[in-house]
């Protein structure tokens, strides 16, 4: 398998992970397919929690990428990111309480609520040294193409597409997961389930952090 | 105190709280009605299987006097589980008890041994005025952004600079973090609160200012209809008043808010204490419809006659004693609404299965300011069914009898010696006492609020309908 096939199946697996993480909000599909009594309550509810994510991984990657561009920098950026990656795993292994300011968030507004969710726990900052791996131009050649200013400004441009294509299919993959969960314990397993199936991943989405952060740098020396 | 899986105790929806399994243990409020000893928190065996049941195992004082505790309850509860706060790995562990009288706060701690719940921290009054401009904290309830704690007084010594309200502790450190209203609107009143956490609405009622209630009942108030006559709701999370329903202002005193457990249900009830006109008290239902709050009152309870030589001063001349419907208390299912008559001596049971129509279906009588109901081991009863406690599975109903301490003596002047018991219920309705359950706290004691391990039928709130 190559390296990048690796990647895009890294951005897809921890889509997966975000979509069964209850703290990603499947629940709450759950609570408004019960409450409205209707299957397309569960489905409705699901596509502003897609959206929120959609838009705080583009908050997080985005930025990143385009600097990618900036060829001669790349080593640094891509350093620094797995740096700031690996910072907030560790913040995140300390500091575990959520932000109180998270629960002010009206239940109407899930798209709004979703992407804070995401950001607070860094849901975007995970998937992107995964994303610079994707943005790094691949052979020698474009290296030195890059010299270029057009053909740096065309670099960025094109990992701009990357890190949005990296957004979309890793929340494309997070809705689906959270779709079948929730679809699960709405129809066939019932609240019970949700009670056993809530396990505490605080430290382990704090780890998962720190491993992308490490990964990231590891990358990048 | 984080867990890996969420605390066995919390519950998604109502029906799963009802099927898990029985309390064990039972908190009960303590207060020296005369202020020369420290109120306490007993601690009630309620395990049937327990060859100390029904006794307290446990009474620990509390290092102040004349504290007066109400309305306590836990850190954290079924709230917990709400899909939007993302909490849930806290435990209900720490029971948070509000003095009224002296606004000072108490947190005692159930583990490691819950018969056995210590002192681990002392929240003193002015800590409380100088960051919510609050005083007089009377209930508890666990909710999105931690601990909302309801007050009955404003500022300054005599409470009445400034409206009470509502103020927020944080779950964990219980540090006080502040005001919870940003725009209160017209409220002024305060007394009890509670919410629809899925559907973001708070509703809020009104006793009295602390001069008010403080020494007694003030009888030209009461004449005067000068003590609260409104419900107040409120958006949950924008912490905005958005609308007031005036009750009238002969329905004095609305007391106790009890939403319906299932949040898919969009009402609740509220107890009035009395009616300045002819002495009734009244059960309202509130209901949410079209984006608009209404009220309407849906049962009453009439006074009974009494021999005046039998009444205290307060109600000679009235020749009759008011029901006075202290508290309230809805079944886990909904299904049946407990109503406490202080004053007559009567806990009914109402099937609100129709909440427009309640209708009686079950009555014990016990104490009563004319009655003197003895209970049915043959003791006598002081005072009337007060705080109420429903068990999760709505099979067992326990009551104390003390309501506040300076009307507890203009109500009951010979005194309402601390008791708590217990109602039997059937499944189709009706109630009766429990012959072998009467635990008494001995004299000096009022008995207050009751709460239940693992929580009960006015503690808990639930993200998710029981369907």
């Amino acid at each position: 398998m190559s390296s990048t096939a690796a990647l895009w199946l890294t951005v897809v697996a921890l889509g997966i992970y975000h979509g069964l993480n209850p703290a990603m909000g499947w629940p709450l599909a759950v609570a408004n397919g019960l409450a409205e009594k209707a299957d397309r309550a569960v489905f409705a509810t699901l596509l502003p929690l897609g959206g929120g994510h959609l838009a705080a991984m583009s908050v997080a990657l985005v930025p990143f990428a385009w600097l990618a561009g900036y060829v001669s920098w790349s080593r640094t950026i891509q350093l620094g990111a797995g740096a700031l990656v690996l910072l907030y795993g560790i913040y995140r292994l300390v500091q575990r309480r959520h932000p109180r300011a998270l629960a002010r968030i009206r239940p109407t507004q899930l798209a709004w609520w979703s992407f804070w969710m995401a950001t607070a726990h860094g849901a975007g900052l995970m998937l992107l040294p995964f994303t610079l791996g994707l943005c790094e131009p691949s052979s020698a050649d474009g290296r030195a193409a890059a010299a270029h200013a057009t053909v740096v400004r065309a670099l960025g441009s094109s990992n701009v597409a990357t890190a949005l294509a990296v957004a979309t299919v890793h929340t494309v993959a997070m809705l689906l997961a959270g779709l079948l969960i929730a679809w699960a314990v709405y129809r066939y397993l019932g609240l019970g389930f949700l009670r056993r199936a809530w396990l505490n991943l605080d430290v382990v989405w704090a780890g998962s952090l720190v491993v992308a952060g490490a990964a990231g740098v590891i990358y990048a020396i | 105190m984080e867990n890996v899986r969420p605390d066995p105790t919390f519950h998604p929806s109502p029906r799963l709280a009802m099927q898990a399994e029985p309390e064990h243990l039972a908190y009960t409020a303590l207060l020296s009605s005369d202020r020369s000893r420290p109120d306490a928190l007993a601690v009630v065996d309620v395990d049937e299987r327990s060859a100390t049941y029904g006794t307290v195992l446990n009474r620990v004082e509390l290092p102040n006097r004349g504290d007066e505790l109400h309305h306590f309850g836990w850190n954290a509860c079924s709230s917990a589980l709400s899909p939007l706060s993302c909490n849930a790995f806290v435990k209900r562990r720490y029971l948070v008890v509000p003095g009224m009288r002296s606004s000072r706060m108490y947190v005692f701690d159930t583990e490691p041994d819950p018969r056995q719940p210590r002192l681990v921290k002392t929240i003193e009054p002015d800590e409380i005025r100088s960051k919510t401009g609050y005083s007089r904290p009377h209930t508890v309830h666990c909710g999105p952004e931690g601990i909302y704690v309801s007050t009955l007084g404003g500022g300054g010594t005599s409470g009445t600079l400034g409206p009470p309200g509502i103020f927020v502790m944080d779950c964990q450190t219980f540090e006080v973090l502040g005001r919870w209203e940003i725009d209160r609107g017209p409220q002024q009143l305060h007394y009890d609160f509670w919410w629809n956490l899925p559907r973001d609405y708070m509703v809020s009622s009104e006793w009295a200012l602390p001069p008010q209630f403080e020494n007694g009942i003030v009888a030209e108030d009461l004449l005067g209809n000068k003590y609260g006559h409104s419900l107040h709701f409120w958006q949950l999370r924008d912490r905005r008043h958005v609308q007031t329903i005036d009750l009238g202002a002969n329905h004095q005193m609305v007391l106790e808010i009890r939403p319906a457990h299932d949040p898919s249900r969009d009402y609740g009830f509220v107890g009035v204490v009395v009616d300045t006109t002819n002495l009734e008290a009244s059960i309202w239902t509130w209901w949410r419809e079209g984006g608009k709050f209404h009220a309407r009152k849906t049962a009453t309870v009439p006074p009974e006659p009494a021999d005046p030589s039998q009444l205290p001063d307060l109600l000679k001349g009235f020749a009759a004693v008011p029901p006075l419907i202290s508290d309230i208390d809805l079944s886990m299912d909904d299904r049946f609404l407990y109503v406490a008559c202080w004053g007559t001596g009567e806990l009914r049971q109402y099937d609100v299965t129709d909440p427009f129509k309640p209708t009686l279906s079950g009555s014990v009588r016990l104490g009563g300011i004319a009655g003197r109901q003895k209970h049915p081991n043959g003791r006598a009863f002081g005072g009337g069914p007060q705080m109420t406690e429903i068990s999760r599975d709505g099979r067992r109903v326990f009551f104390t009898n003390s309501l506040y301490s300076t009307w507890d003596r203009q109500f009951y002047p010979d005194g309402i010696p601390g008791v708590q018991v217990m109602c039997r219920t059937t499944p189709q309705g009706g109630l009766e006492l429990d012959p072998d359950f009467y635990v008494e706290f001995g004299d000096g004691y009022g008995a207050h609020q009751v709460r239940l391990q693992g929580g009960d039928c006015s503690t808990d709130s639930f993200c998710y309908p029981s369907a």
